[in-house]
């Protein structure tokens, strides 16, 4: 069993308090991006695509014994680093669960300009299309 | 780097002053602003002329008796005047007020488009083309069965000009090219494209969007038959756009938005339309927008283009030189000639990854396929790193940019 959405979402927290240079906090999200294994290329399809990202973004999504597993890849590093932070918080988890996340850490590690709808690397985007996955498996298994 | 002598007297500093939003910090560092292809930055004289506006002139126009109504009036009619003395036109009336660049090409694809183009007639545009020049069309195709044509564009960004006299037939009824390619800084040949055209009956329209902020455009001259820019990317207001067509051309063609102003007389049996320019330019217009685009001509004016030119053209120079120390950088649109827009990619690194890192460094380039999503997959590239200069920026300005850029590269190594 994985820890508690909110115990990683610390984790993560604590980890970005190391840093007081915003430019060590995006080499840590580029580290991150370069880390996350990615999908292969037979998931790069269309269906997969998370729009609303200036890169393209892919996502997927399986569930085991009730908990969500997600893959995704990105062409942009950040964007990849952006989402494998949310695959770390919400992975393994049910699917109510990951309904419930607020995922305050965006926020409280100082990333927020990247939470704005608009702006184009899409967080919001993908964070809408992970809970998507919660709302649909959760539909099937009901 | 040495930075190339100027051959004019020209103080970009005391122009900068001018500019209150080049003089900020982004996340604690001095602002760059290399985005000016997507949209200028404002002198003093425009913003302080869209306030008076409203503290002492706000009126609507073209209506009222009262004073207020005709010092609106005239101030706006001020600035098609000086519209048509800038781009050379031969009448007031073939000056439209729009909302922008975009505006002023579906005006055309729907007036006159609907109303001239036929089932099986061609229009022709090129593959460097803004979406804006591309979706009017095929909404126009769409619905007259007419038949959309691209030019290509060659690996150095340039229009295969061949390819273009091959596509030109007595089928062609409209060609729509754009002046200056936002994304890859190429000038077109758009005079020899306007006298083929020409011979062969079809009409032509100039997006000229990229090229009135920067360059002398001679309707007259050129003998286009429409050409639209927009406010917005010359020192003026967003929400402003101008289309100029010719005459014979625009009496010919039908009304588009209906409403207040474009009418003469209207009962409910059949009312009857106003002449130019009003019939075009139906409801209350951005009055303010319009007067301060005025001013904008103005500070353009007492520049000079010859200015404005020599000194963008030492930027690009520059940029260009500038930009080609950093290894693995890969130069998209090397035209011959070319406006101050430089399109890059650095090594593998995705555009969004450079640009996300330049902008905290207080570094504001495009980075994305700018609206010409065709020109990327031409280019087979997800999109670029767009420096757009204006005649404000400095050598400095680049150093800087330039880097960031090897900042950013050391970070994505």
């Amino acid at each position: 069993m994985p820890e508690s959405i909110l115990d990683t979402e610390a984790q993560i927290i604590e980890e970005f308090s190391m840093f007081d240079d915003w430019m060590d906090k995006y080499q840590y999200i580029i580290d991150m991006g370069n880390d996350l294994n990615g999908v292969d290329a037979s998931a790069k399809t269309e269906e997969n695509i998370v729009h609303g990202c200036q890169s393209q973004v892919w996502l997927t999504a399986s569930v085991d014994d009730g908990h969500i597993f997600y893959q995704a890849d990105s062409d942009a590093i950040i964007t990849k680093g952006l989402i494998a932070m949310l695959i770390r918080v919400l992975s393994g988890h049910s699917p109510d669960e990951v309904i419930a996340a607020r995922l305050d850490f965006v926020d409280a590690i100082g990333i927020r300009e990247h939470l704005s709808p608009t702006r184009s690397n899409g967080l919001v985007s993908m964070i809408k299309q992970m809970k998507n996955y919660a709302v649909a498996f959760k539909a099937k298994a009901g | 780097m040495q930075s190339p002598s100027l051959t004019h007297t020209f103080d970009v500093q005391v122009i900068r002053k001018d500019f209150p939003a080049l003089f900020q910090e982004v996340y604690g560092k001095p602002l760059v602003y290399f985005d000016n292809a997507a949209t200028s930055q404002k002198p003093m004289q425009v913003i302080e002329r869209i306030d008076a506006y409203y503290r002492n002139e706000n009126a609507n126009i073209h209506r009222g008796v009262h004073y207020l109504s005709q010092k609106a009036t005239d101030a706006y009619e001020q600035t098609r005047e000086l519209v048509r003395e800038l781009i050379h036109a031969e009448h007031l009336h073939e000056v439209i007020f729009t909302r922008g660049t975009t505006e002023s090409i579906n005006l055309v694809a729907q007036t006159y488009g609907r109303k001239f183009i036929r089932e099986g007639e061609e229009i022709l545009i090129s593959g460097m083309e803004h979406h804006s020049n591309i979706v009017p069309w095929q909404m126009l195709c769409e619905a007259t069965g007419a038949v959309l044509k691209v030019i290509p564009i060659q690996d150095n960004g340039e229009l295969d000009m061949e390819a273009f006299d091959q596509l030109l037939t007595p089928k062609t009824k409209l060609v729509s090219v754009v002046y200056i390619s936002n994304s890859l800084g190429t000038i077109n040949p758009v005079a020899e494209m306007i006298e083929k055209a020409h011979a062969v009956g079809a009409k032509v329209m100039i997006d000229a969007a990229q090229a009135v902020p920067h360059m002398a455009v001679d309707v007259q001259a050129l003998d286009c038959d429409f050409l639209a820019f927009s406010a917005h990317k010359m020192l003026g207001p967003t929400g402003v756009g101008i289309l100029y067509g010719k005459e014979e051309l625009l009496n010919a063609m039908p009304p588009w938005q209906g409403g207040g102003e474009m009418i003469k007389v209207v009962r409910f049996e059949k009312t009857t339309y106003n002449e130019l320019p009003h019939k075009f330019e139906a409801g209350t217009p951005h009055i303010s927008g319009g007067i301060a685009l005025g001013t904008a001509i103005q500070y353009i004016n007492k520049i000079g283009y010859e200015a404005i030119g020599a000194q963008e053209a030492a930027l690009l120079e520059y940029g260009h030189k500038a930009l080609a120390q950093i290894p693995d950088i890969r130069f998209v649109g090397t035209a011959a000639k070319k406006a101050s827009v430089i399109s890059f990619l650095i090594g593998d690194i995705h555009p969004y990854d450079a640009g996300t890192i330049l902008d905290r460094m207080g570094i504001a380039i495009r980075t994305g396929h700018h609206c010409t999503m065709p020109i990327m997959e031409r280019f087979g590239i997800p999109g670029t790193m767009r420096a757009s200069f204006a005649f404000y920026n400095t050598f400095e300005e680049i150093d800087r940019m330039v880097e960031a850029i090897e900042r950013a590269r050391k970070m994505f190594a």
